[in-house]
């Protein structure tokens, strides 16, 4: 049996019949083709289906689509720029070499940007504890941290 | 992931009706423990019951002697409330070391409480700060509440509304994390009223439990001296690979003598 459920993702109303089961992260990758959200566990622990619903982090695999109906919804689609200018974020991902196989990684750009938005003045100490939802099993943190350093501080400069 | 018929009524009288007609329903609160389990089939309503649209059930009210906190109130609010912090500190600390960042956005302390995980961090606080637990049609002392593994005192379809603490003159919560998944191991609430003294333990045994030894000898002294010497058998503490329950048995007593000592500092 599916229901009707409307909700705004990056900016634009999407409407859609679902199953009330379908997880948020099912809808948004295998509905909306929005694959950038990545489902790396099964059990809310590794943090690479992280969105923004109403501007704060969640866990879309830990969410039901249905329970999103008329909420905003932002994907790592949704931060760069229209001109594909990216979001200063994604910019201090790139350039602190913040990934090495990608997976973690729209995840790991959509906590960074929730704790930005938190703690503009976090350090490395507060940044590494406010990643204790996300795993990167490439990386060993060190530039994900550096590139979040960097990224907070571009997106306090632009205010 | 199986099927289930998906509710969300705008009333408490409307929930507490649905809930009552399923046949076999769950509530949705924050989610954060249902839908794992669901996901991995632990749990399989044929009815849940969203009471993300329940008006009156989120916020927090502070009294002279209590803080009420709404059943749909999530440990991020309860976290940076800076009415929390101020009266209960202890409360608002326990909230933020809850999950992680994302969970806390969701997860709700009504979730939690009516879970009952012998590892969540909630229960402690609920027992340690004598707290009551409204529902939609009674209330149910703390001391009451938490009967063993996953079982309340609440009936099948009964709501929780809200939960009142008492404002304690001195509380600390402090736990010893399982590293990988942040649940504790062991975790104490110690919270002080005057001359009386109550220590809330979670994470040892089937669900939260007081250790009146060591709230009897806290009531005379409150100190971590007082305690250092007060070990619980470890006849019925959990056991499993991440903790031997002589260990379990050891950390209860570090965990509390930590709290008091925060509590007192
Ligand atoms: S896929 Fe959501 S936390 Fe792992
Ligand atoms: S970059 Fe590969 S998992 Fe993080």
């Amino acid at each position: 049996m599916s229901t009707k459920v409307s909700m705004n993702v990056n900016g634009k109303p999407v409407l859609a019949d679902v199953e009330p089961r379908t997880l948020l992260v099912q809808y948004l990758r295998e509905h909306l083709g929005l694959t950038g959200t990545h489902v790396g566990c099964d059990t809310s622990q590794c943090g690479c289906c992280n969105v923004h619903l109403n501007g704060e982090a969640v866990k879309s695999c830990t969410l039901f689509a249905i329970q999103c109906e008329g909420q905003d919804i932002t994907t790592i689609e949704g931060l760069a720029e229209e001109d594909g200018t990216l979001h200063p974020m994604q910019q201090a991902f790139w350039e602190h070499h913040g990934l090495q196989c990608g997976f973690c990684t729209p995840g790991m750009v959509m906590v960074a940007c929730d704790i930005a938005r938190r703690r503009p003045d976090a350090d490395e100490k507060t940044i590494r504890h406010e990643l204790e939802g996300n795993i990167c099993r490439c990386t060993g943190y060190q530039h994900i941290v550096e590139a979040i350093e960097s990224g907070i501080k571009a997106m306090n400069a632009k205010g | 992931m199986y099927e289930f018929n998906y509710h969300r009524p705008k009333s408490l009288d409307e929930a507490s009706s649905a809930a009552k007609d399923a046949e076999d329903r769950k509530i949705l609160a924050g989610g954060m423990t249902l839908i794992p389990s669901m996901k991995l089939r632990l749990a399989a309503p044929s009815d849940l019951i969203d009471l993300a649209d329940v008006d009156g059930l989120k916020g927090i009210t502070v009294g002279s002697d209590t803080v009420t906190i709404g059943a749909m109130t999530r440990h991020y609010d309860v976290q940076t409330s800076a009415d929390v912090q101020k009266a209960i500190p202890a409360l608002a600390a326990l909230a933020g070391g809850i999950g992680d960042p994302s969970v806390r956005h969701r997860g709700t302390i009504g979730g939690s409480v009516a879970h009952s995980d012998p590892a969540a961090d909630y229960p402690a606080a609920v027992l340690g700060l004598d707290a009551t637990v409204k529902t939609d049609n009674r209330e149910i002392a703390a001391d009451d509440f938490f009967t063993g593994l996953f079982e309340t005192a609440l009936e099948e379809a009964e709501i929780i509304t809200a939960i009142e603490f008492k404002i304690p003159d001195a509380a600390a919560y402090i736990k010893f994390p399982q590293p990988a998944s942040g649940f504790a191991l062991v975790g104490a609430f110690v919270a002080k009223f005057g001359g009386d003294v109550r220590v809330a333990i979670t994470g040892a045994k089937d669900c939260v439990f007081r250790v009146t030894e060591m709230e009897q000898a806290l009531a005379s002294n409150f100190s971590p001296d007082a305690i250092a010497d007060i070990q619980i058998g470890d006849d019925d503490l959990l056991a499993d690979i991440h903790c031997a329950a002589d260990y379990r048995a050891h950390l209860v007593t570090v965990m509390a003598k930590r709290a008091v000592a925060q509590a007192a500092g």
